[in-house]
């Protein structure tokens, strides 16, 4: 990824003004926070109605319950895209994934402090759970030879196993089972309530305004550690904060994704984000805007089914989004490569068959302007079909025109200049190689033959001033000039136009 | 508090399960230990490979495959299941290969969405189906491995071997020490030095995909005694607390097997007196050994390098990862 090189000035210096990135979101917590509405109804108690009718008390919102769900699913999905690009960018994905396990007997502590599902007290106990656990990671990479994944797994499982015990303990409790404490495990929108809701938006609220007001830190000491050491910056520090932050994105997640799959909410969104842009600041705001609809997307179908677990529909529309950007991102999807490196061999290929017109035409002193295929044919040592569907090709690009009956091809000036820039790059590569780097004269044209297609326009030039304008190359060629015509479209001339 | 840990009585905890209860105790604590033994053995691998959170992704991976065997065979035959798992393991492989080789993203990201999003289809396949096949949430968390069928005991030349799916076990138990015996060599070569394996002519990508496949076949046994979470507990922790115990492999295959049947039965004991999750109490109980260890480790506890003052046998520390 690049990104704007920091300021090399002190860290006073960084910006601390209110950064781009904190209005569009800003705003978008206000609305929701204001949308609030003061009763709740649990979705749950209503069933067996058709999955018309569901749609239908979805998208009216008049069910306070469904409002709820909604708001607090995408609140959920705002802090973790932002603290999932991160650990994406970071490299630190499992670590997530580590966490959101580990957060599970603090929740079941959370939930043993009064016997319910009190929001705050359930936040205490599985942030310091989740704390706990990450310390538990770094002190056992430190003080054993056991590596990080290691460590990531054994607290992973150590910690849900304890978690697990207490919930099967809680759920054998006669208040226990009623209690939706195993809602916790594979998340129930249903069940926010208007206490969790606002607890969701002030801890999303915090993470938006960390994130932008510690902006350039969180980035310098996410890319370049060094560098941030080098500055004064407390790498450390904002490392803790980081895992801190994540940690509150994980506990607000856990209502409504579950801690099996709460790691998913941080990785995919960040990493679909991640594909589709190259700026740290598009990639916050994309994972953002996809973990949001992701989590509303998950609530609305979890609602159509009734009491299905929201955590894996969440999961798997943040999955889609991901595929989505994997197939068909614009530079970095799968779809757009491969148009790319088709587009790239087809340029190729028409060259080739410029430059092997130009020999034919230099083998008859350039006389006569047209060249048949069969000429071609020979040359290339290709059926007159093959010539032929290349001689269309260059028609379709106007490097080329085929009158008449269509058996022979007569070059357009930006056809001719074209061909005469590959040849010179050919002739002046192998020139180079004789010449500079001492390489025999047999042994220089399979290397010029494949650079000659990427010789950028600087380096051809530069090429030419080193080899002190020469016209003949090693096997006493002539290097042809290129012809400077108005109408030629620069697009399709090798070293003109295009660069490295 | 106090309805919650129920008060610890000795005869209750200890005695009881050996006497009254004999019969589900004993294969209980047989399953227990058969599973740790199968998982820990293939986890020593794991761990010195670099590969224990491809552990972690294979066991949650493989759900949607063993539900949707279950949909089509409608039982819980061994054969749908394993074939299932198998081919889901595969999927999850060549799906982070993919999202890793033909974009940009990380491997670390590609494990973490090719699993998590897997894991999700065989939730909801549960959850749709939950009526039709007999397997629920409570399962997929923490295994059943309390309700050992009893009927049924499977009989060889008169002699009674055991429940069946105890028995099971032991095969795949029995099958992974005698693969992991013939092929030692090649195993522990291409585990510590790729390129001396390289050079002996072992082919490193074959071992790879063979210890995955055992991977596969390991968790999908040991799915329903202890559920496909806390089955990572059961790969990583024997071979964590051996590693921490020992330098040498052969010492570590062994206290892998020790920390296996210490912590199945301890993990009983515990479960008897805490009335939780069975195999949950077994790994919190293997957790406890390996704290033990951790602290009490003979050259590299924590107790003994504090007061040994000598760094022993510590890695040079991997300047490429970010800090914990």
């Amino acid at each position: 990824m690049t990104f704007r090189s920091p300021s090399p000035a002190s860290p006073a210096l960084l910006l601390r003004t209110a950064h781009p990135l904190l209005t569009p979101h800003l705003s978008l917590l206000t609305l929701l926070v204001l949308t609030l509405p003061a009763h709740a109804a649990r979705i749950g108690d209503i069933s067996e109605t058709s999955l018309w009718e569901q749609a239908l008390r979805f998208f009216t919102f008049q069910d306070p319950a469904v409002r709820y769900a909604l708001l607090g699913s995408m609140l959920l999905g705002i802090s973790c895209g932002l603290l999932g690009s991160f650990l994406v960018v970071r490299k630190m994905a499992l670590v997530g994934d580590a966490l959101s396990h580990a957060v599970l007997p603090g929740v079941a502590l959370g939930f043993l402090w009064n016997m319910s599902k009190d929001p705050v007290a359930i936040f205490i106990g599985a942030t310091l759970a989740g704390l706990l656990g990450a310390g538990a990671v770094h002190l056992i990479k430190q003080t054993t030879r056991l590596k990080e994944d290691t460590a990531l797994g054994l607290v992973l499982a150590s910690f849900f196993a304890v978690g697990i015990c207490m919930v099967t303990m809680i759920q054998r409790l006669p208040t226990g089972n009623k209690s939706g404490i195993d809602k916790f495990l594979f998340g129930q929108a249903a069940a926010i309530g208007a206490a969790d809701v606002q607890l969701m938006a002030v801890v999303t609220g915090l993470a938006v305004v960390v994130i932008a007001v510690f902006y350039k830190e969180f980035l310098v000491t996410s890319f370049d550690a060094g560098f941030a050491r080098a500055v004064g910056l407390p790498v450390q520090a904002f490392h803790y904060g980081l895992m801190l932050l994540l940690a509150f994105a994980v506990v607000i997640a856990l209502q409504a994704v579950g801690v099996v799959l709460v790691s998913a909410m941080l990785i995919t969104p960040a990493a679909a984000a991640y594909l589709l842009t190259d700026r740290m600041h598009r990639m916050l705001l994309l994972a953002s805007l996809f973990g949001m609809a992701a989590g509303a997307l998950g609530a609305f179908l979890s609602f159509l089914g009734n009491n299905l677990p929201t955590g894996p529909f969440m999961v798997l529309a943040a999955t889609a989004v991901f595929g989505a950007a994997f197939l068909f991102g614009p530079r970095h999807g799968v779809l757009a490569r491969w148009w790319r490196q088709r587009s790239r061999a087809a340029r190729i290929q028409r060259e080739n068959t410029l430059k092997a017109i130009y020999h034919v035409l230099e083998a008859r002193n350039f006389l006569g302007e047209g060249v048949s295929f069969s000429e071609l044919a020979e040359r290339r040592r290709e059926t007159e079909e093959e010539i032929e569907l290349q001689a269309r090709s260059l028609a379709r690009h106007e490097l080329a025109t085929l009158p008449g009956e269509g058996d022979a091809l007569f070059l357009t000036p930006a056809g001719w200049q074209t061909a005469c820039a590959i040849v010179r790059n050919h002739r002046l590569w192998e020139l180079y190689l004789t010449h500079t780097a001492q390489i025999a004269a047999d042994h220089v044209h399979e290397d010029a033959e494949k650079i000659e297609h990427v010789l950028g326009e600087v380096v051809v030039r530069e090429l030419e001033r080193r080899l002190n304008y020469a016209t003949k190359d090693p096997h006493g060629k002539v290097i042809p000039a290129v012809p400077v015509t108005l109408d030629a479209k620069p697009e399709a001339t090798p070293g003109y136009g295009r660069s490295l | 508090m106090t309805e919650l840990i129920p008060p610890f009585e000795f005869h209750r905890i200890f005695v009881t399960p050996w006497t009254q209860d004999f019969a589900s105790s004993v294969w209980i604590a047989a399953m227990g230990f058969l599973v740790a033994t199968a998982c820990g053995l293939v986890g020593n691998y794991l761990i010195l490979r670099r590969m224990a959170l491809v552990g972690d992704a294979i066991s949650h991976s493989i759900l949607p495959g063993i539900a949707v065997a279950f949909l089509i065979s409608g039982s819980r035959g061994s054969w749908p299941m394993f074939i299932g798992a198998l081919v889901a393991g595969a999927v999850t492989t060549v799906l982070i290969e993919v999202i890793h080789k033909k974009s940009r993203v990380k491997q670390d990201a590609a494990i973490g969405i090719a699993f998590t999003s897997l894991f999700a289809i065989g939730v909801i396949l549960i959850s749709l189906f939950a009526s039709k096949v007999d397997l629920d949430q409570e399962c997929v968390l923490y295994g059943e491995i309390a309700f050992i069928p009893l009927e049924g005991m499977v009989e060889l030349a008169g002699l009674k071997l055991g429940p069946p799916s105890v028995v099971r076990m032991a095969v795949v138990t029995l099958v992974v020490a005698l693969l992991i015996g013939l092929f030692y060599k090649e195993l522990l070569v291409s585990s510590f030095d790729p390129a001396l394996s390289f050079s002996l002519g072992i082919n490193s990508t074959f071992v790879h995909y063979a210890l995955m496949a055992m991977l596969s076949v390991v968790v999908v046994s040991a799915f329903e005694a202890v559920g496909a979470i806390l089955v990572i507990a059961m790969l990583i922790l024997p071979g964590a607390t051996a590693t921490l115990l020992s330098n040498r492999f052969p010492v570590m295959l062994a206290l892998t097997v020790l920390h296996a049947a210490l912590s199945s039965v301890l993990g009983l004991h515990l479960g008897v007196w805490l009335n939780c999750s069975l195999a949950a109490a077994m790994v919190v109980a293997a957790t406890g050994l390996f704290v033990l260890a951790w602290v009490f480790a003979p050259e590299q506890g924590l107790v003994s390098r504090f007061f040994g003052g000598r760094d022993v046998v510590t890695m040079p520390p991997n300047s490429a990862e970010a800090p914990q």
